[in-house]
């Protein structure tokens, strides 16, 4: 096993600007607002460093597919076609609020986004339908049984409101549905608490070592 | 100021270091959860038979709410990384988010460092597939179908779009075991998956991949501040109820 030197370094810069912004987050002092704020805006900022070095990544694995001719080169090749198309749209053409850049966005962009929703929503009704028949427990009854009365009930048919749905609709969601969100929430606030302590700790490095 | 936030996680951090230190010495019978035990035995069968382990990370990112997701997500790929280091198909995580996608390959190398076999180490084996919720989904599809992949895990930050991988892993017959913080997620994958995660099961995975002595303190410590919340709530009905609060 090697050790890695620049762990502990690391591990302090981590742990001392997590303490910092935590900190600052429950209490306002000046000098430790500020530097929170500065913290965070490095953060945005590196965050957007990332995102440019993400994109390069993903040409990166979509040009080795096609160089490679692996499967779904073509889909590949589609994908770098159109994220080069776009660079040179967003900085030849008026930037990226031009009328072009927004023509890219309203008529590529979103109906292919529209077309994964609809293959969605048939996605959810298989898998509803597999559920049932993979593991009928009394959970999954209630589970597909809630829903699909949610579901029915939600339909807004005006002055039609056989033996009061609507009521029992709404109290379905305020008191049982929102109870058991609640619980569950519960849940993962104190699981995100012990997973962030353990990261300010320096038990858990989500970064080398 | 927000005394009372500060003084919840102050005593929360106390609590967690003190059962962390008791954990190294005793170690606590965890109950089982169905999900992590067929997780193992589907690394095992993985790594025998050659086929790849696929890790899909989400979109949430580091910053705001879904961070803590993340680095779960992260913490469990450390740890298959670390199992499945052996075998001849390493395993491959995929993103929907630049900063996770970096982290992921940071992950692997770091594992493959360790473990001395640093000319292993891939760095088309943590991908970005796209930097929306849809073109993520859509990203990873081809990993789930064309990469041999037998054991898929979905821990992180999702939204609905988590259907469409959930269930091209259902298709293809391989394992899949998902997790996340979002509600709308875990609905979908209650209904698209064999082994959903549901609630804090997601938090609890380090210390059922053994992960250290801390991850087990973390679960000593929900349960405590679960129970002290209930009794909260409890007598903040009742203190209502009879009209005293």
């Amino acid at each position: 096993m090697k050790t890695n030197l620049r762990v502990p370094f690391l591990a302090a810069i981590s742990m001392l600007s997590g303490l910092v912004v935590l900190v600052g987050y429950f209490v306002t002092l000046p000098g430790l607002s500020d530097l929170r704020g500065l913290f965070l805006d490095w953060a945005v900022i590196l965050t957007a460093v990332a995102a440019i070095v993400g994109v390069a990544n993903l040409a990166k694995v979509h040009w080795r597919k096609v160089r490679t001719g692996q499967p779904g080169a073509v889909f590949s090749l589609t994908t770098l076609t159109s994220l080069v198309l776009t660079i040179l749209v967003v900085i030849f053409l008026g930037g990226a609020t031009s009328a072009w850049s927004l023509w890219l966005f309203n008529y590529a962009l979103v109906p292919v986004e529209a077309s994964l929703l609809a293959v969605l929503s048939v996605t959810l009704i298989y898998a509803f339908a597999r559920m049932i028949n993979r593991r009928l427990t009394i959970f999954n009854l209630i589970f597909a049984g809630t829903a699909l009365f949610i579901l029915i009930t939600a339909f807004a048919w005006s002055g039609f409101d056989v033996f009061g749905l609507r009521d029992i609709r709404s109290w379905v969601m305020q008191v049982w549905a929102a109870a058991g969100a609640r619980g569950i929430l519960f849940g993962v606030a104190l699981g995100a608490i012990a997973t962030g302590l353990r990261v300010l700790i320096g038990s858990d490095r989500p970064y080398s070592g | 100021m927000n005394w009372l936030g500060l003084v919840f996680i102050f005593l929360f951090a106390v609590l967690l270091l003190g059962l962390g230190a008791a954990s190294r010495r005793a170690k606590r019978e965890l109950r089982e959860i169905p999900a992590f035990t067929r997780l193992a035995g589907g690394i095992g069968a993985a790594v025998e038979s050659g086929r790849r382990l696929h890790l899909s990370l989400g979109h949430g990112g580091m910053l705001g709410q879904p961070g803590a997701s993340t680095l779960m997500g992260l913490t469990i790929l450390q740890r298959i990384a670390r199992t499945a280091s052996i075998s001849d198909v390493p395993p491959i995580a995929t993103s929907g988010e630049s900063v996770q996608a970096i982290l992921s390959q940071d992950v692997f190398q770091a594992v493959y460092q360790a473990i001395g076999a640093e000319t292993q180490f891939d760095p088309h084996s943590g991908q970005l597939t796209g930097l929306s919720p849809f073109s993520y989904a859509a990203g990873a599809l081809p990993v789930v179908y064309d990469q041999q992949v037998s054991v898929n895990v979905l821990t992180g930050s999702f939204g609905s779009e988590a259907a469409l991988i959930a269930d091209a892993a259902e298709r293809t017959g391989s394992m899949t075991l998902a997790g996340s913080e979002n509600l709308t997620a875990q609905a979908v994958f209650y209904a698209c998956t064999e082994e959903p995660l549901i609630g804090e099961e997601l938090y609890a995975a380090g210390a059922y991949l053994q992960a250290g002595a801390m991850h087990s303190a973390s679960l000593m410590t929900q349960d405590i501040f679960r129970w002290l919340l209930i009794v909260a709530i409890l007598a903040g009905a009742a203190a209502r109820l009879v009209g005293v609060w």
